[in-house]
């Protein structure tokens, strides 16, 4: 090569970008800092690991247990089934209300805001409330996964809706449809294959939320795990882990049958 | 969600098959059929829900007005301590998932036995809910945050491994076929040829993790994995309900702003 | 048969190559040719007859089934991965679709021709060696772009200047051959005359020899000095542009129609 011509700083340096950089490394230093992790807590822990897994082993499987067990499990699937069949169907008409190509700016927005607020709690901290509302049990762990599913459902679902050809709609308002009419003959038939995808991944998404609302007393297999866990009945705990995740996943390949069957 | 985002449109002329469409009706009739045999048999006193109007009344009597002396005390902490946990746990997560996407792209990783212990990985974690790893790490750990942390961690894994994977397999081959002619080794064709292409992804994906992460580190603290969930368990189990309506307040206040941030970031990456 | 080195007056010599992507089903069918140290050799055919896979068996982005590829004293069909890699360095290629890693710089891309020299932890800080980086502005300069150019993202750039960015990065692995897999099939008329006149100009100036697939014929008149015409999976034309005449083509494409 002749002498090298002078050029320009290949690489100019991203001062933010870098700050930023060793800011979240900083940070993550701190943060870790202030998690109490001594090397006795590890050694301690390895202990009551080791402690933790002989105890689960055997699982349990006495028939009384197996009994709390099955109608644990049968609530939550339960649970599940109410709370995504009445979570759907109430966020279809939110969904609607939610959508910018629908419907007016006001309504639109107050929509909106109910969805976000919807989806900002956890399942289990609505659960808590719905348990004061309406007492301990079932009942209280479905609406709690209502709420979710109304969240998660109606801003999939107004989204959708956003994404449609307005040419049909446009076509049938054209024609004189009166909104109900419009929505049937041109709104549905675009999104409804959509719908029942979502509708799907969210009765999956129930599912693991309603093994857990028991928790907090909204019925479902939550209630026995946790009451478990606190007396140490840990080959207990552990026949429920193996049940729900067998569960779990059974439905989620089910659901994805189904999604395909649909599609 | 992501999933459910990719499926593609609906085909506008479908003809099925008489299978498919004896398949479909047995999914609608399967439904109708589960739905009735929930409603009937499902627990319910319907005395509690003739009296719900009234409670929830009542509740948000107790909530209002708002204990603000108990922030200062107990709440301001918790909730700083909820925000590690929740960055920490993504933070921890990615450096597992990161490797592992890796060995879960068929792409990258041409090793049918790896790939599949990559899935086996990621649908592990994800099929046990945050809250049951919580219990897991508080029994071996001992109650705090460093439980609530890797229990965070533990979940995000299989969420951000399995969309990373899915990533670097939609990643274009050409620019890794010109690298990969030039002689670049595996290392250097990750950094230059794969990395490019998914960063984006990398960055939408860590913060839609985040942004969970901190929805559900809120309630970590009920099982004793630490943070504001802590506070509220304490709140509830004393019925200060007036406490414990600042503190799901700020736990509402809090997501939102975070959602507004990470949306407003994702935005500006894209 | 025992595999022996070549004479050592050839850059690249084939012999006996097959490619089999089904069992039974050659794409090449025992395919020999030897390769000058310099010139520009275009290779044409019609579409699936297996020009890419040809050019892509060379430096082993299609694995040959049977046969040797003689570069530089090795023979490239039978090297461990890591050998082969070091001989890849070696290689430079340019692609129909320009490969380049869209959201990276020109200069980061021309300076990836680089990666097969570079240490990992310099690649990672963006720390390449500094006469690698004069090379880079310099190649920049000699495939028409200039330093201007220099920290634009590739995907900024039109199809030529990506082409342009494609040549860069081959000739910054100081490459002892050049391979072309259409490198104008994606561009106009205009550009595609300019992008080859610039492969040819820059393989003369570096003394190296470059094996282009091309489906232009007049393109490859203009440009090489022999041209290899190929039909179903086989060599039917091995000569100098002047030889090509109306005959020989109908061989290449079949039938005559098309000529008129």
């Amino acid at each position: 090569m002749s002498a090298p011509a002078p050029h320009p700083d290949p690489f100019p340096a991203h001062w933010a970008a870098r700050g930023l950089k060793l800011l979240v490394v900083a940070y993550a230093l701190y943060a870790a800092s202030t998690l109490d992790l001594t090397w006795t807590r590890f050694v301690s822990g390895l202990d009551h690991g080791a402690a933790f897994i002989a105890r689960m082993f055997p699982p349990q499987t006495a028939p009384d247990k197996l009994q709390l067990l099955y109608e644990g499990t049968l609530e939550s699937l339960q649970i599940a089934i109410l709370a995504t069949f009445f979570g759907v169907a109430l966020s279809l008409p939110l969904g609607f209300l939610a959508a910018r190509n629908l419907m007016p700016r006001a309504v639109c927005w107050a929509a909106r805001g109910a969805i976000a607020l919807c989806r900002s709690l956890h399942p289990v901290i609505v659960a808590i409330l719905f348990v004061k509302a309406v007492g301990f049990g079932a009942l209280a762990g479905a609406l709690a996964l209502v709420v979710a599913s109304l969240g998660f459902i109606s801003k999939l679902f107004s989204e959708a809706i956003e994404d449609i050809d307005m040419k049909p709609v446009e076509a049938a308002r054209a024609a004189g449809g009166s909104f109900l009419g419009v929505t049937i003959m041109a709104v549905i038939p675009q999104v409804a294959a959509r719908f029942i995808g979502f509708s799907s991944y969210q009765f999956d998404s129930n599912l693991r939320n309603s093994t857990m609302v028991g928790i907090v007393g909204g019925g479902g297999i939550g209630a026995p795990l946790f009451t478990a866990y606190q007396r140490f009945d840990y080959d207990f705990v552990l026949t429920i882990l193996i049940t729900v995740i067998a569960l779990v996943l059974a439905t989620e390949a089910l659901t994805g049958r189904l999604r395909r069957l649909f599609q | 969600m992501t999933a459910a985002a990719t499926t593609p449109p609906p085909p506008r002329w479908v003809r099925f098959t008489p299978l498919q469409r004896v398949g479909r009706f047995a999914a609608y009739l399967i439904t109708v059929a589960a739905v009735v045999w929930s409603m009937k048999t499902i627990e319910i006193i319907p005395e509690f829900l003739y009296d719900a109007p009234e409670q929830t009344l009542d509740l948000f009597q107790r909530m209002w007005p708002f204990d603000w002396s108990y922030y200062p005390k107990a709440i301001h902490a918790a909730l700083i301590e909820t925000f590690h946990i929740a960055t920490l746990g993504t933070l921890l997560s990615l450096a597992v998932a990161v490797p592992f996407a890796v060995l879960g792209a068929r792409n990258v990783t041409p090793v049918p036995v790896l790939n599949g212990l990559a899935k086996f990985v990621f649908v592990a974690s994800r099929s046990v809910n945050s809250l049951i790893w919580a219990l897991l790490f508080v029994a071996i750990l001992g109650p705090g945050a460093l439980a609530g942390t890797l229990a965070i961690a533990c979940r995000s894994i299989g969420f951000v491994g399995k969309l990373l994977s899915e990533a670097l397999e939609e990643a274009r081959p050409g620019p890794i076929e010109a690298l990969t002619a030039l002689g670049a080794p595996a290392g250097h064709l990750l950094l230059k040829g794969y990395w490019p292409q998914i960063e984006p992804a990398f960055w939408s994906v860590t913060l839609l993790r985040w942004d969970i992460n901190i929805r559900e580190s809120s309630v970590l603290g009920l099982v004793g994995a630490g943070g504001i969930g802590v506070a509220l368990d304490a709140a509830l189990s004393n019925l200060y309900w007036d406490q414990a309506g600042l503190i799901l307040a700020i736990i509402l206040a809090v997501v939102l702003a975070v959602e507004v941030l990470t949306s407003a970031i994702r935005r500006r990456i894209m | 048969m025992t595999p022996t080195e070549p004479a050592s007056d050839s850059a690249l010599t084939i012999r006996h190559l097959v490619k089999e992507y089904r069992r039974g089903a050659p794409v090449l069918k025992d395919v020999s040719l030897t390769f000058a140290s310099s010139g520009v050799t275009a290779i044409i055919g019609p579409s699936g007859t297996g020009k890419s896979t040809l050019i892509r068996c060379i430096n082993r982005l299609v694995e040959p089934t049977a046969g040797e590829i003689w570069f530089e004293g090795e023979n490239l069909a039978a090297l461990p991965p890591a050998r082969l890699r070091r001989v890849r360095r070696r290689i430079g290629m340019v692609f129909q679709e320009y490969n380049l890693v869209e959201r990276l710089s020109v200069i980061e891309n021309i300076l990836t021709g680089r990666l097969g020299y570079v240490a990992f932890w310099r690649v990672w800080l963006r720390r390449f060696p500094a006469e690698d980086i004069a090379r880079a502005f310099a190649l920049l300069d000699a495939v028409g772009l200039g330093s201007d150019f220099a920290t634009r993202r590739a995907d900024q750039l039109s199809g030529g200047q990506r082409q342009r960015v494609g040549i860069a990065r081959a000739l910054m692995q100081q490459p002892r051959l050049l391979l072309a897999d259409e490198p104008t099939s994606s561009l106009d008329p205009r550009t595609s005359v300019e992008i080859m006149d610039l492969l040819r100009a820059l393989a003369e100036r570096e003394r190296i020899p470059i094996v282009i697939n091309i489906h232009n014929v007049e393109l490859a008149r203009r440009c090489a000095s022999r041209i290899i015409g190929m039909a179903q999976g086989s060599i039917v034309f091995d000569g100098a542009p002047e030889a090509l005449d109306d005959d020989r083509l109908a061989t290449i494409y079949g039938g005559e129609g098309w000529l008129q």
